[in-house]
C-alpha cells in the first residue's frame, strides 16, 4: 500500500440518470470515502463533468480510474495534477450576528477575505466565498468565533492550467497510452 | 413499419440471429410473451422451472456456442431471481443479454406490485444496463446491448423495459448488424469509445519487448486463462507454447484453452493446482499469463506469487493489469491477435532441462484406488472412457468440480462449463441444458455433487419436457464435501451443518420428473448405467455413491505461498 493522499479526478460522462451512482459506486466498493463531489453540465448539454476528491494511494487510484474508463457512459477520466491545475469551491456560511457591532466585525472579516455578504437578517449574516480549500477553511475558522449556524460547500471543481483539457484524454487517445508499458 | 415495443424486441432479436431464448413469463412481460406467440416459428423459447435456471441456461448456451445467450424474466422477483445468474456470467465474462420488463411508467417508483429497481441492483454485476422508457429508443438499446455483451471482454448486459413501452407503437426499420455501429446509440459510442468495441490492436513495441524477454528466459511458464477460451485462441496459444517450449499451467477458466493431453501441460494451477504447476510457478524466471486475472484461487499470495519471475500479463481488459498481482510487462489486446503477432516474431526455443525439472513433479494427484467404494477418479476415468471425446462437461461447484477438472482432458474452448469466479452451486444443470440446446449434436454431461444438485434440481422438469438429453452424474458423498474438507483440515473436524444425511432419493426424484435414474456403487454398475444412459437418449441421472471423507488433492490454503501444500 502506497502513501494515502488526496487525488482529484475529472470524469466526463453522459448526462443521464444513473451515471452518477455508477461512478460513485466504484469508490465505495473499494472502501474509499469521497471527500467531495461536484457535478454539472459542460459546454455540451449531453455531457456532465464530475469532479471527485478522494483520499487513496497512487496505485489504487490508477486502478479505479481504469475501472471508470470501462463504464460505457464515461467519456474520459483524468487524474488532475495539483501543480498544474486550478481548483475552486464555493463556500456559504450563515453566522449569528445579533447586534450592530458583531455585524460590523463580520463585514470587516468578509472584506479581508473578499467574501460576499449575500443575505442579512436581524439575527444573522450569510457569507459566500469562492476559493481553494485552505482559504475557505481560514474564513470558516475565524467565523467560528461568532457562532456558525450552518455551512454548505459545493465541493471542489478543477480545470487544468493553459490549453490542456480533458478532451486530451478521451478513450481514443488516453487509454491506449496506458497500454504502453513501463518496465 | 409501425410495431409495438414487444414486436420491435422480437425483430431486434432476429437481427442478432437469436433463435433460442430461455425465460419465464409474468405480469409485466406479458406483452413480450404475447408477441413471442407470433414468432414461435423463428424464436424457440424454453420455459424453465425457475428464473435462475433460465439465467444459467442462457449462460451455458453462450459459453458453449460462443454466441450471445438471451434470457427473459418479468419484474420484481423474476428479475431478482436472475441476479445469481447475472453475477455468474459477469465473473466469468460470459456474453448474455438479460431482458426484464418493469411496471408501467405511471407505477414506477410507487412500490407497485412486483416492482424492483433491477437496473440499480444489477449495476455491479453487468457490463452495462439500460432502462428503456421510450419505445422510440428500444431498438437502438437492444442493438447496443448485444454489441456490448459480445465485444471486448464479453459479459452480461441487462435491459429493463417498462411495460407500457412494450405496448406502445413506434416506427421500426430493419437494420443489418453491420449498420448498427453507424447509427443511434452505438454510432455515438463508436465515435468516442471505439476501442470498447474494436478490440485494441496490440502495440508493436510491447510485442517486441516480450519477444526479447522470452529469448532471455531459461525457465518460462505460461498460464492459460479464461481469455484464451473466450477469445477462442486455442490454436494460437498452442503454437505459442510449442514455440517457446514452455510448460503450460491452466486455470479453472482456461480449461479447454489448451489441450489437456498436450505433453506441455502441467495441469491446473493454484489452490488445487498440481505439484508441477505450482512448483513451476515458484521456480520460473518468466511467467506469461494469457487472459488470466490472477484471482486469489490462482495467485493465493500475490506478494510471493512467482517471486523469482518477471511476470507478463496479456489481457483484453486494461483494468485487470496490476489489479491482483503487480506485473513487469503487459500487453493489452485480444489473445488471438496478440498471440498471432508474437508467433510471427518468435523462433523455436528449447527448454528441455527446465521441462525435465518441472515434469519431475506430479501433474496429477494420486488417489487411492479404493476398496469397496467408488472413487472420484474411477468415476471420471470410466466416464471419459465411455463418452465421446468431444463431450461437453458442465459442472457445479465443489469437490466434484475440482476432480472433474483434474481428471478430464479438455480438448477445445467451450467444452468445459463451470462457474469459476462466482462459484455458483446450482449452475451446472441449467448450463448443461443450455449447452445441449446450443449443441444438439454433442453429448452433454453434468457433473455435480449432492449439495449442488439439490439447489436447482427442479430443472429436471425442463430437461424432461423439452427432452434435452443430459446425463447427470451426482458425486454423492452425503455431505457438502468441499466445506467438510476445510472443516477437516482447518476447523479441527468440527463438521458443523455440512452433513447431508437426508433425502431426497435422487433416483426416485429423477423418476418423479419422468426421467430415468440409477444409483451405482461400483465401476461395473457405473459402466452399465452409462451404457444405458447413452442408449436411452433422454435425460438420465446417475447417483454415484462415494466416501464422505474423499478429499481434493493437493490443496494449498487460501493466502498461503503457492508451494505450501496442506495435503499432497
Amino acid at each position: 500500500m502506497g502513501e494515502m493522499r488526496v487525488h482529484t479526478l475529472a470524469v466526463l460522462v453522459d448526462n443521464e440518470a444513473g451515471v452518477l451512482s455508477q461512478v460513485s459506486r466504484l469508490f465505495s466498493r473499494k472502501g474509499y470515502n469521497i471527500e467531495s463531489l461536484a457535478v454539472g453540465t459542460t459546454e455540451s448539454p449531453d455531457t456532465s463533468r464530475i469532479t471527485i476528491e478522494v483520499v487513496a494511494d497512487d496505485d489504487h487510484i490508477a486502478l479505479v480510474a481504469n475501472q471508470l474508463r470501462k463504464l460505457y457512459p464515461v467519456h474520459s477520466v483524468k487524474l488532475l495534477n495539483p501543480d498544474n491545475s486550478i481548483k475552486r469551491e464555493l463556500l456559504m456560511v450563515k453566522v449569528k450576528a445579533e447586534d450592530g457591532s458583531k455585524r460590523n466585525e463580520i463585514i470587516q472579516i468578509a472584506n479581508i477575505f473578499r467574501a460576499q455578504i449575500i443575505d442579512v437578517s436581524i439575527g444573522s449574516l450569510t457569507l459566500a466565498m469562492i476559493g481553494d480549500a485552505t482559504k475557505n477553511q481560514g474564513l470558516e475558522k475565524i467565523l467560528e468565533e461568532f457562532e456558525i449556524i450552518e455551512t454548505v460547500r459545493t465541493g471542489a471543481i478543477s480545470l487544468e492550467r493553459g490549453t490542456q483539457n480533458i478532451y486530451d484524454q478521451t478513450k481514443e487517445k488516453g487509454e491506449f497510452d496506458y497500454g504502453k508499458n513501463v518496465l | 413499419m409501425e410495431l409495438t415495443g414487444a414486436q420491435i424486441l422480437m425483430e431486434c432479436l432476429l437481427e442478432q440471429d437469436v433463435d433460442t431464448v430461455f425465460g419465464y413469463p409474468g405480469g409485466t412481460i406479458l406483452n413480450v410473451y404475447d408477441a413471442l406467440y407470433g414468432y414461435e416459428d423463428k424464436i424457440h423459447h424454453i420455459l424453465t422451472a425457475h428464473e435462475q435456471g433460465a439465467s444459467h441456461a442462457a449462460d451455458g448456451y453462450a459459453r458453449s456456442t460462443g454466441k450471445v445467450g438471451v434470457c427473459f424474466a418479468t419484474s420484481g422477483p423474476g428479475a431478482t431471481n436472475l441476479t445469481t445468474g447475472i453475477a455468474t456470467a459477469y465473473m466469468d465474462s460470459s456474453p448474455v443479454v438479460f431482458i426484464t420488463c418493469n411496471v408501467s411508467e405511471n407505477l414506477i417508483g410507487k412500490d407497485s406490485f412486483q416492482e424492483v429497481d433491477i437496473t440499480g441492483i444489477s449495476m455491479p454485476i453487468t457490463k452495462c444496463n439500460y432502462l428503456v422508457s421510450d419505445v422510440n429508443k428500444l431498438a437502438d438499446t437492444i442493438r447496443a446491448a448485444f454489441a456490448i455483451a459480445r465485444s471486448g471482454r464479453p459479459g452480461p448486459v441487462l435491459v429493463d423495459i417498462l411495460k407500457n413501452v412494450t405496448a406502445e407503437k413506434a416506427e421500426y426499420e430493419k437494420l443489418d448488424r453491420a449498420s448498427h455501429y453507424s447509427s443511434g446509440k452505438l454510432g455515438v459510442l463508436m465515435k468516442r469509445a471505439s476501442d470498447n468495441f474494436n478490440t485494441p490492436k496490440a502495440d508493436e513495441k510491447d510485442i517486441d519487448i516480450l519477444v526479447d524477454m522470452i529469448k532471455a528466459s531459461e525457465k518460462p511458464l505460461l498460464i492459460c486463462g479464461g481469455g484464451v477460451v473466450r477469445g477462442r485462441a486455442q490454436e494460437e496459444f498452442t503454437e505459442f507454447a510449442e514455440k517457446i517450449d514452455s510448460p503450460v499451467a491452466v486455470t479453472l477458466m482456461g480449461g479447454g484453452g489448451f489441450k489437456g493431453r498436450n505433453p506441455l501441460t502441467t495441469g491446473m494451477i493454484g489452490m488445487h493446482g498440481s505439484q508441477a504447476s505450482n512448483m513451476a510457478c515458484d521456480g520460473c524466471d518468466l511467467l506469461i499469463a494469457v487472459g488470466c486475472r490472477f484471482s486469489d484461487r490462482v495467485a493465493l499470495n500475490p506478494a510471493t506469487f512467482a517471486q523469482q519471475a518477471k511476470i507478463v500479463q496479456i489481457d483484453i481488459d486494461r483494468s485487470e493489469i496490476n489489479k491482483n498481482v503487480k506485473v513487469d510487462h503487459h500487453i493489452i489486446g485480444d489473445a488471438k491477435h496478440v498471440l498471432q503477432k508474437l508467433n510471427e516474431k518468435l523462433t523455436q526455443e528449447d527448454h528441455t532441462e527446465w521441462k525435465k525439472y518441472v515434469f519431475s513433479f506430479k501433474t496429477e494427484s494420486e488417489y487411492d484406488e479404493g476398496g469397496d467404494t467408488l472413487t472420484p477418479k474411477q468415476i471420471l476415468a470410466t466416464i471419459a472412457r465411455m463418452v465421446p471425446q468431444d463431450t461437453i462437461v458442465a459442472t457445479d461447484v465443489g469437490q466434484h468440480q475440482m476432480w472433474a477438472i483434474q481428471h478430464f482432458h479438455f480438448d477445445y474452448a467451450g467444452q468445459l462449463l463451470t462457474s469459476g469466479g462466482f462459484g455458483t452451486m446450482g449452475f451446472g444443470l441449467g448450463a448443461a441444458l443450455g449447452a445441449k440446446v446450443g449443441n444438439p449434436e454433442k453429448t452433454v454431461i453434468h457433473i455435480t455433487g449432492d449439495g449442488s444438485f439439490r439447489m436447482n434440481c427442479n430443472e429436471l422438469s425442463t430437461e424432461q419436457f423439452y427432452d434435452i438429453p443430459v446425463i447427470t452424474f451426482i458425486f454423492d458423498n452425503r455431505t457438502l464435501g468441499m466445506v467438510r474438507q476445510w472443516q477437516s483440515l482447518i476447523y479441527d473436524k468440527r463438521y458443523c451443518e455440512t452433513t447431508l444425511d437426508r433425502g431426497p432419493d435422487f433416483v426416485k426424484l429423477a423418476e418423479a420428473y419422468g426421467l430415468k435414474g440409477r444409483r451405482v456403487s461400483s465401476v461395473e454398475e457405473l459402466e452399465g448405467a452409462i451404457q444405458e444412459a447413452l442408449e436411452y437418449g433422454h435425460g438420465y441421472v446417475i447417483d454415484c455413491a462415494i466416501d464422505i471423507d474423499e478429499m481434493v488433492r493437493p490443496m494449498v490454503g487460501g493466502g498461503s505461498h503457492i508451494t505450501e501444500f496442506m495435503i499432497d
